[in-house]
């Protein structure tokens, strides 16, 4: 089976690939540039494999998609935000040392 | 893997952290490095270093990192990221570490956990984190593009980081605790000339307003005690840094400002037990000096196991 990445969108996919998703997602807003964005990339990796079917991640490069972060109210990266129903439900900024489990459990209070 | 028996633990994978575990692990010392977030260390929130020797076009902090961290896994070294100790114990002839995750020994162990931004620690600064309010100026001054910024904090790191800002933002107003500004006189000269800089000397911060996001901030002049409110729609805080040390309180001498003291050879008051980089009580923190300390750390870590 082929591994499950996090789904690089650009402004033209939000509300297709996010806003409409049948599935919670998890949104992680990043930049090349940013030393903590790239940190969180493996364990966000991690995530979508795990949580495939479940939640599906997508990820933002701020660099080249400015107004959608601006948009949904982004000032810092890394920060994930959760969207259910379309709808902003949770967010988090910055890389943590319990990073994965943090995450995970924002996930899972906003799985039914 | 509790009874595994390492060479040599590192902790911390930053640049004194990750040359200490290419030169151990080169050695053929049997090497963990673990690391409380992903390996890189504050130079990973430096977007453009410009006095690592041999990069004359300058490197990004997270690239020059991520080639440390390749090398000494190239050499052997096995590095556990995510993983924060939690307490340190010397025992006969080694010392062992416990994590979140499981505990460790190792004959030797150095200590590169480095430092810390400090917090203002006034009302606002964690409710706005993130909206308003960053510690990583290379991270986010973008989103700031034509907004009014406070940059608190007037030494190297604030000035340094101010600079970069007053590219984006339509003015950064400079907050210093005293009457002067601790940076280096050359980025001051240099800072002061653009147009969008303000400065206000002898402030402190006592709040950080807004709503959903910042909107201003509160400073009381020092001496008249007057009140004034800035509005700003960010705020940059660059105060200077605290050593991480809090899980070897007792264990090794501190400096009085938590710093772990060493001689020459890095080691600490407890034979065994090193330390490089940031952590250690010193006047200059470079990263040169940081991976020097780690191959002075590694070698003399080597030396110690030869006699045990």
């Amino acid at each position: 089976m082929e591994e499950v990445k996090p789904i690089n969108i650009g402004d033209d996919q939000f509300e297709t690939e996010v806003l409409k998703a049948e599935v919670p997602v998890l949104v992680d807003f990043w930049a090349p540039w940013c030393g903590p964005c790239r940190m969180a990339g493996p364990v966000l990796d991690k995530i979508a494999e795990e949580y495939e079917g479940k939640v599906k991640v997508c990820k933002v490069n701020v660099e080249d998609q400015r107004q959608v972060a601006i948009d949904n109210g982004i000032m810092s990266i890394p920060t994930l935000n959760f969207y259910k129903n379309g709808e902003l439900v949770d967010q988090m900024t910055g890389v943590t040392p319990n990073f994965e489990s943090d995450i995970k459990k924002k996930i899972e209070s906003h799985l039914d | 893997m509790p009874d595994a028996l390492y060479d040599v633990i590192i902790i911390g994978g930053g640049p004194a952290g990750l040359t200490a575990a290419i030169y151990a692990s080169r050695e053929g010392l049997h090497t963990l490095l673990l690391e409380k977030m992903a390996c890189g260390g504050r130079v990973a929130l430096t977007a453009h270093i410009e006095n690592w020797p041999g990069t004359p076009d300058g490197i990004n902090g997270m690239d020059l990192t991520e080639k440390f961290k390749q090398q000494a896994l190239k050499f052997g070294t096995q590095i556990t990221e995510f993983a924060e100790v939690t307490k340190v114990e010397p025992l006969e002839k080694a010392v062992q570490i416990t994590t979140d995750n499981g505990s460790y020994t190792g004959k030797t162990l150095i200590v590169a956990t480095g430092s810390v931004l400090k917090k203002l620690n006034v009302p606002g600064e964690d409710k706005f984190y993130g909206k308003g309010v960053s510690y990583c100026a290379t991270c986010d001054g973008p989103f700031y593009k034509g907004k009014d910024v406070a940059v608190i904090g007037c030494g190297d790191s604030g000035l340094q980081e101010g600079e970069s800002l007053l590219g984006f933002a339509k003015s950064v107003t400079f907050i210093a605790y005293r009457s002067f500004m601790k940076a280096r006189q050359s980025l001051q000269e240099r800072v002061k000339k653009k147009p969008n800089a303000k400065f206000l000397l002898n402030y402190i911060v006592t709040s950080i307003n807004g709503n959903k996001t910042v909107t201003s901030i509160t400073a009381k002049e020092r001496q008249t005690n007057e009140e004034r409110i800035i509005d700003v729609q960010g705020v940059f805080v660059y105060i200077g840094f605290m050593a991480n040390t809090n899980f070897l309180q007792g264990v090794v001498d501190l400096d009085p400002v938590g710093c772990i003291v060493t001689n020459d050879d890095m080691q600490t008051s407890v034979p065994g037990i090193y330390a490089a980089g940031d952590v250690r009580s010193k006047k200059i923190r470079q990263i040169t000096n940081a991976c020097g300390e780690g191959t002075i750390a590694a070698l003399a870590a080597r030396d110690y196991i030869k006699e045990l």
